[in-house]
This record gives C-alpha cells, structure tokens and sequence, in this order.
C-alpha cells in the first residue's frame, strides 16, 4: 500500500523534494506540502484506492506522513468490511 | 458554575461601563485624528480587561470565552476601533492560554501580562507571500550565542507602535519551507520597528496600523513549542473570526440602533402616520438578524468543539470551512446593514455630526472584507469543497 500511496504523493503532492528519499514518518507539510496540494492528494488517494475519506479523517494531522495517510485508509478498509 | 457565571457577568458590566463613557464619547476623536483610543485601553487596563481571560491561578479573571466575544460585540457598538484593538489582543492571548502545553516561559510571560496588563499585537501578514497567512518569508534564525532572531516586512502591524509585545509567525528555521510556522513572542525591548508607511485608511483608524519591518532578537524558549498550523486551526483562525464578527455586529448593532432611533423621532412629530422610512427599517432588521444568527451560531459550534477531547473536530476541514464561512458573510453583511441605515437615515445618517451619523461604521466595516482578503479565503475554501462532505 505505502508504493502506492507514494507514487499519489509523488505526482499530486507537490514536494520540492523525491518522495523517495523520505522515510514513512516524514512530515509531508515540512517537506514542503502545501495545504492546497494536500487537498489534491487527498482526491488522488480516494480515486486510487476506491474510498471516501469521512469528514472526521480530513485532518492536517491524517495526511501528514505516509505512515499516517496508510492508517487512515486501513481504518477505512477495516470498516468497510465490517458487515 | 455560578462562580464562573458571576466573573462573566462583573466583566461584561466593566466593559459595559468603559464602552458607554468611555470609548463612545471618544469614537468620533479617534476616528477623525486617526489616533489610538488611549483613554479606552487605559481605562480597560484599570479594569483587569486584558487579562480577563487568563486563568485566575496565573492572575487572570478566567471568564468564559462566550464573555469575550460579548465583550467584542460591546465594545463594537461604541467605538469599532477600540472594539478591534481589544479583539486582536484577547485572539492572541486566547491562542497562548489554548496552547501552554506546559511551556513554563509562556505560562509566566501569561502572569506577567496579567500583573502589567501588557497589551499584544500581531505579525501575522507579510510582503511578498500574496495574502496567504499559512506561509511565511522571515524565518527563527540562531545566532552564535544560542539566541533568535527574525526580521520580517509586514505590510500592516495594528497598534505596533502601541503595544507591548508582539507575536509573530515566522518560519521555523532558516532552511524551512514557508508553511512550516512557527509563532514567537518578543517584548518591547527585543523589538526594533521601522515604519515603511503612513497611517490615513478608509476607516478602523483608531487602530493605527501602518506597516514596518520588524526585526527582533530573543531567547528560543519563547517560540510556542506547539507547531503554527495546529495552533491556527484549532485556535487563532476561528478565535480570530468569531470575535472579529462580533465587533462587526456591535458596529452594524449601532448603525441598526441610530436607523430606528432616525424612525422613532420622525414618528412622533407626525403622531398616526408611520414614517415612510419605518418600512425600511424593517427590511434592515431582517438583514440584521441574519448577521446575528450567523455570529451566534458559529460561536456555539466553536466552544461546543472545543469542549470535545483533543478539539479534533476544530482540525477538520469542514471546520476550516465553518469558520471561513463566517468571516466571509460577517464581513459582507456588516457593511450591508450599516449601508442600509444610512439609507434609513438619509442625509442625517450621512452627515458627520448628527445622533444619527453612520459614515464611521460603514466606513469601518467596509474594513471586513479585507482583513485577510475574502477572495484568498474563497481560494482556501474553493480547495477544501472538492474533498469536504458534509458542510
């Protein structure tokens, strides 16, 4: 899940930086992800993955690492397959 | 309960007194000089206002933050001007108290500043980044005795030249990226301004505020530990919009007040026949009302938010949204009642020198719509609608 996620930052995230290069705990807004490529992100990842993030998982705090963004989406994956 | 009910109401009777004797009479002298409303800040001071909301263990008066917003919307009614100082000052002093997060400097600089009743402004925006507060040029920068400093071009500081201390956004290092903030507060004595600008706006000219380059040197432990882009959503953002709104309304609350009042005299030299303008006064009550419905119910959401474990619901988009929303629409429908009660009015209401003069409250809320311009906020909010559900 974590390539995926990364190749979406990679192409809508904006970073000055090779999303390669950073590890899955990396803050994203301090390696230089704006708010508005945040946003685009977000889009990126509902459209990959097939999901809807809920208002309550749209935080700065939920897409600020890899690591973060990979919880977010189990955490909807694990919902959606409670009956 | 009732202890906190009793602060409340012995607060808002202090600000109540200082708004009627004495920031209204001086509303006008403000205005025309644009000069501080020294008279009105002193006599708030004297009554402990600029520390009404620091808890009462570090010296403050702890009242609810529904009393500073009714404080806001008081003072409003009297004089925008000083309502718009005493609003920036307490958004600061909200922020500092909502974040200590156990920052031993900031929890004795809170003491010090209810003991002094030293008065806060802010840097908050900056040449050369568009209007966009969530990024920043001016950077924390160490110097080779462990120290900080900064320099930073705002193109206004309210009240600098007045103000005790100053609480700036920066970027956290020199080597950061512009949205990672930080907010630091530096006294006085750290702080050199040099004023890039003249003071003769439009209207809020009481709150003198010219731009300057700032540039401070001060000991790191005086950088808020809690990074900027929390402390601006949970708290600086909406605390910012919910008590501007309420100055807004208090000047809109005035300008409806001298329409009606415009209305009741012309009734009663014609006793049986309504006056034309009654009419449009009732029009004007209904736009009113919306600004006030708008107003309260965003402050009911925000303390409701705030009381939930972790303010994670203030971190949400859909928030963001919310208290974007309010900004915009108070800002825009302030000036639309103040419009309409000279309307009312008529030439009296245009005139200067009348009791039923409304030039300064159109004048100063025509200001709304530009204290963070409302096109950057459509920007934001026009970002946040495509991944926002529920607003």
């Amino acid at each position: 899940m974590n390539d995926e996620i990364r190749k979406v930052i990679q192409e809508h995230g904006r970073l000055p930086v090779d999303v390669g290069t950073l590890s899955e705990y990396a803050d994203l807004y301090q390696a230089g992800m704006t708010s508005h490529a945040s946003v685009n992100v977000m889009l990126a990842l509902e459209d990959s993955f097939d999901v809807e993030f809920p208002d309550r998982m749209l935080t700065r705090n939920a897409f600020a690492s890899i690591a973060a963004i990979s919880a977010a989406l189990s955490e909807l994956r694990a919902e959606a397959t409670v009956p | 309960m009732s202890i906190a009910i009793d602060r409340d109401q012995a607060f808002l009777d202090s600000i109540r007194r200082t708004a009627k004797e004495i920031a209204a009479p001086n509303a006008d002298d403000v205005d025309r000089n644009a000069r501080f409303p020294h008279e009105a800040i002193e006599a708030l001071r004297e009554e402990r206002a600029l520390s009404a909301f620091i808890p009462t263990e570090l010296g403050g008066g702890e009242v609810s933050f529904e009393a500073i917003a009714a404080a806001c919307f008081g003072l409003g009614r009297c004089c925008g001007a000083n309502a718009m100082v005493f609003a920036m000052h307490q958004i600061q002093v909200v922020t500092i108290v909502r974040h200590l997060e156990g920052a031993a400097w900031f929890e004795e600089y809170l003491s010090n500043v209810a003991g002094e009743q030293r008065l806060i402004a802010s840097v908050t925006s900056e040449v050369g980044t568009g209007g966009d507060m969530g990024r920043s040029i001016a950077a924390v920068s160490p110097t080779d005795t462990g120290a900080c400093t900064f320099e930073k071009r705002a193109p206004t500081v309210s009240y600098g030249e007045y103000a005790d201390d100053l609480f700036t956004t920066l970027r956290r290092a020199p080597d950061a990226e512009p949205g990672d903030q930080v907010l630091a507060l530096t006294s006085k004595g750290e702080v050199m301004l040099e004023p890039t600008g003249t003071w003769d706006p439009l209207g809020m000219r009481g709150t003198c505020s010219p731009g300057y380059v700032v540039r401070a040197e001060f000991p790191r432990e005086q950088v808020l530990p809690t990074p900027s882009a929390q402390v601006s959503a949970e708290s600086m953002t909406p605390v910012s919009h919910i008590l501007w709104s309420h100055l807004w309304l208090g000047i809109a609350t005035d300008a409806f007040d001298r329409a009606r009042a415009f209305v009741r005299a012309a009734a009663k030299q014609k006793p049986g026949q309504p006056p034309p303008t009654a009419l449009r006064l009732s029009h004007l009550m209904s736009e009113l009302s919306m600004l006030r419905a708008e107003v309260s119910s965003a402050l009911r959401e925000f303390t409701e938010a705030s009381e939930e474990p972790g303010r994670e619901r203030l971190s949400t988009m859909a928030a963001q949204l919310r208290f974007n929303n309010l900004k915009i629409a108070a800002s825009e429908q302030a000036p639309r009642v103040c419009q309409g009660a000279l309307g009312v009015c008529g030439i009296m209401g245009f005139k200067n020198d009348t009791p039923f003069s409304v030039g300064r409250h159109l004048r100063d809320t025509m200001s709304a719509c530009l204290m963070v311009a409302n096109e950057r906020i459509h920007q934001t909010n026009a970002s946040l609608l495509l991944i926002a559900k529920e607003v």
